[in-house]
């Protein structure tokens, strides 16, 4: 079956997938914290919106409310908290450019080739269409974890690990329909301690080292323990 | 209330009041209250499921593999508080951390609690992804307590890299709840650890086996497998001592629980495809690599709990490796493996708080002499090696003896591994113990009040099980075996 011919909420729930993936490589290459922030804002209203579609179109009425928790939660709240730290620390116009912009992308979309590979043994099983959005949010989870691995400054890792979750949020929803309701509000429990947790650690941090690259925290490796 | 309800109502009640109490005193006493009290119900708990069996309901599900480790979690969960009384008093004492900061140590010392007992008791795979998640953010701020540069560093080590591994555990969970959909009519049932195990023949492999590389990836971090281990000698290091002791000795057993169960499943998925072992085989490369990589590092450390923490990763690299090598015999010794480990390295974690405040530095070189100054301290860290290196007649000799003689039946050439990375173990941390020990004392180092109630009834428990099992440990072991393997030992 090609992917003409399935029905139209699937296709567009396809489309928004494709997006979800495309602001995935807007959050990575933004210079501008500012900028990266609504990058990030704008990935949980495409995941907000396939949650819904697939809601309406699946018939299930309990992803409605996670399609909401997600709106409140990584649209509004948690870009709205960063917000609010970036401007107490100061950084609203702080620009982090990324070092080789080409290499990076390059790794980039060898991940979202690699996420295809990986999900080949779902074939069988799966129509094609889930297999491609569990590709798309897996290559969502990789590229969050390339991000949190070449960007140094703390609140670009915190956009990575959101986005992460955001990329596992997405797999829940279109390969199994969405967990069980318990798992989930914990799951956003977690995600919620967590970015408090990471605002409490950006004002830890800019005191210590008085920045917030987080390169700069390198005192614990087994060689300068030798050289002390 | 039931038994089960009560383990879990009792930490959060603990967390929520301590963060509340003003008063030092109180809360310290609160702590070591709650924590018996919780102790008392898990004893409680396994007595009904000795005599009734397997306990379901709802979300939950105590076995006899579980119950064993919730007794352990809390007492060791008992014994630190007991320890972490006056040794966080005499920090406060000291300055390095104001009145909020002991709120914040009692009430997420609680909070942790909370989320193992949780982790443990739970049914539900999503549940106990959200606790082990749980677990690191509550442990998080612990790390950072001291607010020196370095634990702030360490902290934040923690933080992204426990963070990110376990998103991959949650990714690998999403695919079995999606492997369990085609076999499961109910979708709210497709996470339930015990109905998924009684269709696991039925689980698609190929989703299986990829979901369990990203589950073993993930809770793999929290074990502290290298190359994910990054993280562990940092937090344990820099976080206060009673932290390190039950990051170390009851974490860490959660995060294999974790990966134990879940490779029941994927056994049961792939007996029938063209490699059985692949849960298995992956376990052992990876708990062999933490093994051998863990020991030797333990030549270079200049930091006390450093040290002590690489010894972890190195007795969590075994554990993993023989339930990866599986049977009876394995299976048996890992088990008693993660016992005796929990009682050793929180009793050694103990004594090197102690150690720590007598020399006022956490750097080998400078702590010598410790047996002169005080002699029950230096006993006791004397003694807690010995034990933890594996020499007769402390317990993990014992298990270790059983581990080596599965090896020698299932896999010969790797028991020449294991004995040489024991050696390398043991030269690693008998080098850096001799001096601290027995070396010159500095001048005017004086005893500290020290509190050895608990190390010594941690390595009395670990000696008696040396000696003699008993034998009501070994039927309940046995049965956990049976559990696992499907044959029993006994």
């Amino acid at each position: 079956m090609s992917l003409g011919e399935l029905p139209f909420l699937q296709q567009l729930t396809l489309v928004l997938a494709a997006v979800v993936l495309f602001t995935s490589f807007a959050l990575l290459e933004q210079a501008r914290l500012v900028a990266a922030i609504h990058a990030f804002a704008w990935q949980g209203l495409l995941v907000a919106m396939v949650t819904a579609i697939v809601a309406a179109s699946g018939g299930y009425p309990h992803l409605f409310f996670s399609a909401a928790l997600t709106l409140g939660l990584k649209v509004l709240l948690i870009p709205w908290m960063l917000h609010r730290l970036v401007h107490r620390l100061q950084l609203d116009r702080h620009r982090e450019p990324l070092r080789r912009p080409a290499l990076i992308t390059m790794a980039a979309l060898a991940l979202v080739i690699f996420s295809y590979w990986l999900v080949l043994p779902l074939v069988q099983q799966e129509l094609l269409f889930t297999r491609n959005i569990v590709a798309v949010s897996l290559a969502v989870v990789l590229i969050g974890l390339l991000m949190m691995v070449i960007r140094a400054q703390a609140v670009v890792q915190v956009l990575g690990f959101m986005s992460i979750e955001n990329g596992l949020f997405l797999a829940a929803v279109s390969a199994t329909g969405g967990m069980p309701l318990v798992v989930e509000l914990g799951v956003a429990f977690d995600v919620l301690v967590a970015m408090v947790l990471f605002g409490v650690f950006f004002f830890q941090i800019s005191e210590s080292i008085d920045s917030l690259d987080v390169d700069r925290l390198n005192s614990l490796t087994e060689r300068a323990e030798e050289e002390s | 209330m039931s038994a089960l309800s009560w383990i879990l109502i009792l930490p959060l009640a603990g967390a929520l009041l301590l963060a509340i109490i003003r008063n030092l005193q109180w809360a310290g006493w609160l702590n070591v209250l709650i924590s018996t009290a919780t102790f008392i119900a898990t004893l409680a708990l396994a007595f009904t499921v000795v005599e009734e069996g397997v306990l379901l309901s709802g979300l939950f599900r105590v076995d006899d593999f579980n119950v064993y480790l919730l007794v352990l979690t809390a007492f060791v969960g008992m014994t630190t508080t007991i320890f972490s009384r006056p040794y966080m008093q005499h920090v406060c004492d000291s300055g390095r951390i104001n009145h909020r900061g002991m709120r914040l140590y009692h009430s997420m010392f609680q909070t942790f609690m909370f989320t193992m007992l949780l982790a443990l008791s739970t049914d539900n795979l999503g549940v106990l992804w959200v606790s082990v998640e749980g677990a690191t953010l509550a442990t998080v701020l612990l790390v950072s307590l001291y607010r020196t540069p370095e634990a702030i560093e360490a902290a934040w080590k923690y933080f992204i890299l426990c963070g990110v591994g376990i998103s991959l555990a949650l990714f690998g969970t999403v695919l079995m709840y999606s492997a369990a959909q085609h076999v499961i009519a109910d979708p709210a049932a497709g996470l339930s650890w015990s109905t998924l195990y009684g269709v696991a023949s039925q689980l698609e492999p190929s989703i299986m086996s990829l979901a369990f590389v990203f589950l073993l990836v993930g809770y793999g971090t929290k074990i502290g497998l290298v190359p994910m281990h990054q993280w562990l000698p940092d937090a344990h290091s820099e976080g206060p001592t009673p932290m390190s002791a039950v990051l170390s000795g009851l974490l860490l057993n959660v995060a294999l629980y974790a990966v134990v169960r879940l490779k029941m499943l994927v056994d049961g998925s792939l007996a029938a495809t063209a490699s059985p072992h692949l849960a298995g085989n992956l376990l052992m490369g990876f708990g062999l690599l933490s093994f051998i990589v863990a020991g030797l590092f333990l030549h270079r450390q200049r930091d006390i709990k450093r040290m002590f923490s690489y010894s972890s990763i190195e007795h969590m690299g075994l554990m993993t490796f023989a339930f990866g090598l599986g049977g009876p015999l394995a299976t048996f010794g890992a088990l008693l493996h993660m016992l005796v480990h929990s009682l050793t390295k929180s009793a050694i974690f103990i004594t090197v708080g102690h150690a720590t405040h007598i020399a006022g530095t956490q750097s080998i070189d400078h702590i010598r002499g410790l047996i002169r100054t005080q002699p029950a301290v230096g006993w006791g860290l004397l003694l807690g090696v010995a034990a933890i290196a594996g020499f007769p007649p402390f317990g993990v000799f014992t298990s270790e003896f059983l581990l080596l003689t599965a090896t020698m039946q299932s896999q010969p050439w790797l028991t020449l591994v294991l004995l040489t990375g024991l050696a390398v173990a043991f030269a690693g941390l008998f080098r850096h113990l001799h001096p601290m020990v027995y070396g010159p004392v500095p001048e005017g180092q004086q005893p500290v009040s020290a509190n050895m109630l608990p190390v010594a009834v941690h390595l009395g428990l670990v000696l008696w099980l040396g000696l003699s099992i008993p034998d009501f440990l070994a039927r309940w072991l046995d049965r956990a075996t049976e559990l696992i393997t499907g044959v029993h030992l006994l």
